[in-house]
């Protein structure tokens, strides 16, 4: 349906010959941008609703006593369905280790919770399809869970600041939203979201769309083809400083996929794009030494590496 | 009333701090409006999420910037 609305208005309305560059190039426009902004207004308020029975207060309830493996799961799990801001960062992490839990499962939270990003899941859903929006799921899940487990073998407690484990959490009652305020505060969010990437999902799904009507396919597979061993790794790093661009980068990743760019690559740019947060390093700063900062970054990115060449091999 | 607004200082913190103020002054409530950016002063009132609004002791909103009407019902 959208896509003979798509076809309507470049081909019937705008008068542009189909099969021509430019009505594939704004056709494809026109598709993916009404698809993407769809899908954004009713998966993010669907989110929004499900986080709201997920305030940071009761994650911290549901890991409490949990150890290692199972706590690790649970904490990436619940990294998904709690809202978190990385000014939040901070509270959270004192928090977390207060209650008792081990410093690798609240990493596995920290890692789970940006890399699991709704608007990062609209665009590969609305861009790749829904298999590969659930495999982007289930593969930040992973990267959090092991990611964790490292990090908690690695016995890195030394390199937490030491004021962090004189503080006293104090306990309060939070009040209950009723449904209908749930419902406002999904629309209010929604709203928010949408103010904020839709510029970059438009720069986004143009430059994508022009990759797709212009851009040579052997440019692609020539620089960061099955062929490139490093391509993986090239990815990966620039990506890091690109944060939190799903919005922006997916649509670009999608065209240069169907120009020839192996999936297990794009998979881990993406990857990159949301996990690490440059504002979300430098907040964490005030609880933990910067080496432990630098374990962190190092050890997600090469779980994030690791697993693009898998799939690499697989896909 | 105590009226206790939660956060780093950062761009949503600023909002709430506004429209608390705003609510107060709608309604002409007596009210002190306190800022609380130490982080260990947060942990000690049992939040996690930022920004949250504290009203006499109790939590009335985190992780997120409350709309000035429901600031209103708060403290009426």
């Amino acid at each position: 349906m959208l896509k003979s609305l798509a076809d309507l208005i470049v081909y019937r309305w705008m008068g542009i010959a189909p099969s021509t560059t430019l009505g594939d190039a704004l056709d494809f426009f026109f598709y993916d941008t009404m698809k993407i902004f769809l899908l954004l207004v009713t998966i993010i308020f669907v989110v929004a609703i499900i986080r709201s029975y997920f305030p940071p207060e009761r994650a911290r309830k549901l890991l409490s006593n949990k150890r290692e493996y199972v706590g690790n799961l649970l904490a990436a799990l619940l990294g998904i369905v709690t809202p978190f801001c990385s000014c939040s960062a901070v509270p959270l992490f004192i928090g977390f280790l207060e209650s008792g839990l081990p410093l690798g499962v609240t990493f596995s939270f920290l890692i789970s919770s940006p890399t699991v990003n709704e608007v990062a899941l609209v665009m590969l859903w609305g861009l790749f399809g829904w298999k590969i929006a659930l495999i982007y799921v289930s593969t930040g899940v992973s990267i959090a869970f092991f990611s964790g487990i490292v990090m908690g073998k690695m016995k890195l407690e030394h390199l937490v600041e030491e004021y962090v484990y004189q503080i006293k959490m104090g306990e309060s009652e939070i009040a209950e939203p009723s449904w209908w305020e749930r419902v406002g505060y999904a629309k209010d969010y929604t709203i928010d979201i949408l103010k904020r990437v839709w510029p970059y999902v438009l720069v986004g799904i143009g430059v994508g769309a022009w990759i797709h009507g212009y851009a040579p396919i052997d440019f692609i597979v020539k620089y960061a083809g099955p062929n490139n061993p490093f391509a993986v790794i090239i990815a990966v790093l620039i990506a890091i400083p690109l944060y939190s661009n799903a919005a922006g980068t997916i649509p670009i990743v999608q065209a240069l996929v169907e120009k020839g760019m192996p999936l297990g690559t794009a998979l881990a740019f993406m990857m990159a794009v949301v996990a690490i947060s440059t504002p979300e390093m430098i907040i964490l700063r005030k609880v933990i030494k910067p080496k432990l900062i630098a374990i962190f970054t190092g050890v997600v990115s090469i779980s994030i590496i690791i697993i693009g060449y898998l799939f690499n091999m697989i896909l | 009333m105590e009226i206790k607004v939660c956060g780093p200082g950062c761009a949503s913190c600023e909002k709430v701090q506004k429209t608390v103020e705003a609510a107060i002054a709608a309604k002409g409530v007596e009210a002190v409006v306190i800022k609380v950016k130490d982080f260990q002063e947060i942990a000690k009132l049992g939040i996690l999420s930022t920004p949250a609004v504290v009203i006499n002791g109790k939590v009335m909103c985190v992780g997120r910037v409350p709309k000035q009407s429901e600031v209103e019902q708060w403290i009426s």
